[in-house]
């Protein structure tokens, strides 16, 4: 939609132009992605792991990554702020956090999908508890784990942009900046960059996760 | 390797220390090269026990001795690796191929990649397996092909004991009849110790060496062969156990090769008519069985000797089915009771290999004459 003041949805001389910042942006974007959801599985797996040993402990540690999830990532941000600063620490980790509930359910629900029997079968055969969780019961929850990162890296691409409000927000930042200009182009860009990226990792996760998982591909007789 | 002896030794369980033990004191010596059955009602321990012996459950009080070793003196792995174990679910990984399945253990002692398949291949002959079955997975097998490949790889580092639980109870009659035939026939060629719990007292009966009948807490109420659990009950729990046609049951572990050889009313093609009628009078039958070539060719009905006419040229019935030498009592039951002549013929590779009677199976069973016990005539 053509404005007369040199204001459309997206003016590509102004995205030439400042090629090198959007560019900055987007990989601000990824990088900060990467870190949350890395340090969201590097929590989840050792609260997973308590979970699944002392099944008591399910319930109490479901309901603690699900109350982190409710609290409102503004909020969030704003407490930590006077503690960390302006920092990636500030934005990394509530995202990480926000990623936990996904994280360890589907870790959770995926180490409990291997049939008894062949944890059974894994044991009378002699295997060592080390070699049977890494070797038998790790890549048959694997499937499930792979879909918890999927949608665990998708939701903090969407969160990131709002992290634009600490100053951090990679793609959120064109956005914002966008918006407070009344300017188009910047907002369009970033909102629909923001949009590719999320895309582009799932299906990277989905590839990787399909080459991790060969025997599922096999169709049953 | 040459097989193992296995020794439970005041075996106990208890899960519950308020309630009563699983298994209660139990010993049991089960000879090496044997299959032994762990049969019994639902709490009676016999899975319990079964696993005890490879430590996937660890006794209370009491010990296991495997060849005279005790099963706690080494590490439980390295135990474990040198005990075949096959459980109904089969339990074969989904993640990996039927070959990467057998070569589990052999991958875990370290083999070379030569030695594993060169075992993958012997293992596929062995437990009937096609070749082109080795690079697919689990779930492109059908049921009965999924606990073959868990039976090789049960025995993929050749362990000179066979844990198996349930093992054919997930695959239906027919598929499971086949699979008992084949553990029989592996059995012959290996010699393993095999020790079988099934709920089954019929595939007891027909794999076992020997039956260890356990009751409720794991009390064992007989330990005896096939046939003197059925000819002589220890108890009344282990009559009702084996239910009431313990006779018939016996019938099925006898074979027809086992009787001594009667000839029956059959007589050669080119007798006479006399000595055709004096056959037919000893044995009080109404029909003569006729061999032609050392085959039997067909009976002749006593109305059709009345004339002159040579014996050759009566005309002949065939009979209403033949047993061989492999054939079981109950086969021969089976044909006797369909024939109106009351007889079975053994067919011994297209010889004539004599017949069957009632009589011959009584008296086999130890049926005929006085009962002695109370002398009544049976």
């Amino acid at each position: 939609m053509l404005v007369q003041d040199r204001n459309p949805i997206i003016r590509w001389d102004y995205v030439v132009d400042q090629s090198d910042d959007i560019l900055a942006a987007l990989l601000q974007h990824l990088e900060l992605t990467l870190l949350s959801v890395a340090l969201g599985l590097a929590i989840a797996a050792p609260l997973s792991a308590m979970a699944l040993r002392y099944g008591w402990a399910t319930n109490a540690i479901t309901g603690f990554t699900g109350f982190l999830y409710t609290l409102p990532s503004v909020a969030l941000f704003a407490l930590l702020v006077p503690l960390f600063g302006l920092s990636r620490v500030s934005t990394v980790i509530p995202l990480a956090s926000y990623t936990l509930l996904i994280l360890v359910t589907n870790i959770i629900a995926g180490f409990r999908s291997v049939p008894d029997s062949v944890v059974d079968a894994a044991n009378g055969l002699g295997l060592t508890p080390v070699r049977r969780v890494i070797g038998v019961q790790l890549p048959l929850a694997l499937p499930s784990i792979i879909t918890g990162i999927r949608i665990a890296t998708v939701s903090t691409v969407g969160l990131l942009t709002v992290a634009a409000i600490i100053g951090q927000g990679g793609l959120g930042r064109l956005i914002l900046d966008g918006l407070r200009r009344a300017f188009w182009t910047p907002m369009t860009v970033g909102a629909v960059l923001s949009i590719l990226l999320a895309l582009a990792l799932d299906a990277l996760i989905i590839y990787l996760g399909r080459a991790a998982t060969p025997w599922t591909r096999k169709a049953s007789p | 390797m040459s097989a193992l002896a296995i020794r439970l030794d005041e075996l106990s369980k208890s899960f519950n220390p308020d309630g009563p033990p699983a298994v209660d004191s139990l010993t049991l010596d089960m000879a090496g090269g044997s299959i032994v059955a762990l049969i019994g009602p639902s709490g009676c321990g016999k899975t319990t026990t079964l696993r005890m012996i490879n430590r996937l459950i660890e006794p209370t009080s009491g010990g296991i001795q495997l060849g005279g070793a005790d099963v706690t003196h080494r590490p439980v792995e390295e135990l474990r690796r040198d005990i075949g174990y096959v459980i109904q679910q089969v339990g074969l990984f989904p993640h990996r191929t039927i070959a990467q399945n057998i070569a589990t253990v052999p991958k875990t002692l370290g083999w070379d990649k030569a030695r594993t398949a060169a075992r993958i291949d012997e293992l596929s002959d062995l437990v009937g397996l096609d070749a082109d079955m080795l690079d697919r997975y689990p779930d492109e097998l059908s049921g009965g092909q999924q606990q073959r490949v868990g039976v090789a790889r049960a025995l993929a580092a050749d362990p000179p004991v066979l844990l198996m639980d349930e093992p054919f109870g997930a695959v239906d009659p027919i598929v499971r009849a086949r699979l008992q035939d084949e553990l029989l026939g592996l059995q012959s060629e290996l010699h393993k110790t095999i020790v079988l719990v099934t709920h089954d007292i019929d595939e007891a009966l027909k794999l076992a060496d020997r039956i260890a009948l356990l009751n409720v807490g794991g009390i064992l109420e007989q330990y005896a062969t096939p046939d003197e659990l059925l000819r002589a009950p220890a108890n009344e729990f282990v009559e009702q156990f084996v239910g009431e046609d313990r006779g018939v049951k016996r019938l099925q572990l006898s074979t027809v090769s086992q009787l001594p050889f009667e000839q029956g009313p059959v007589v050669p093609a080119d007798a006479e008519l006399t000595q055709a009628r004096a056959v037919l009078e000893e044995y009080r039958s109404e029909w003569l069985g006729v061999v032609e070539d050392e085959s039997f060719a067909g009976w002749v009905a006593a109305a059709d000797l009345a004339d002159s006419r040579p014996l050759a040229q009566a005309t002949r019935y065939p009979p209403a089915g033949r047993v061989t030498p492999h054939s079981t009592l109950r086969n021969a039951m089976e044909v006797i009771m369909n024939s109106n002549t009351s007889v079975a013929i053994i067919d011994d590779g297209g010889r004539f290999g004599g017949v069957v009677t009632l009589e011959a199976i009584r008296a086999e069973l130890g049926l005929s004459g006085a009962d002695p016990q109370t002398g009544a005539v049976v």
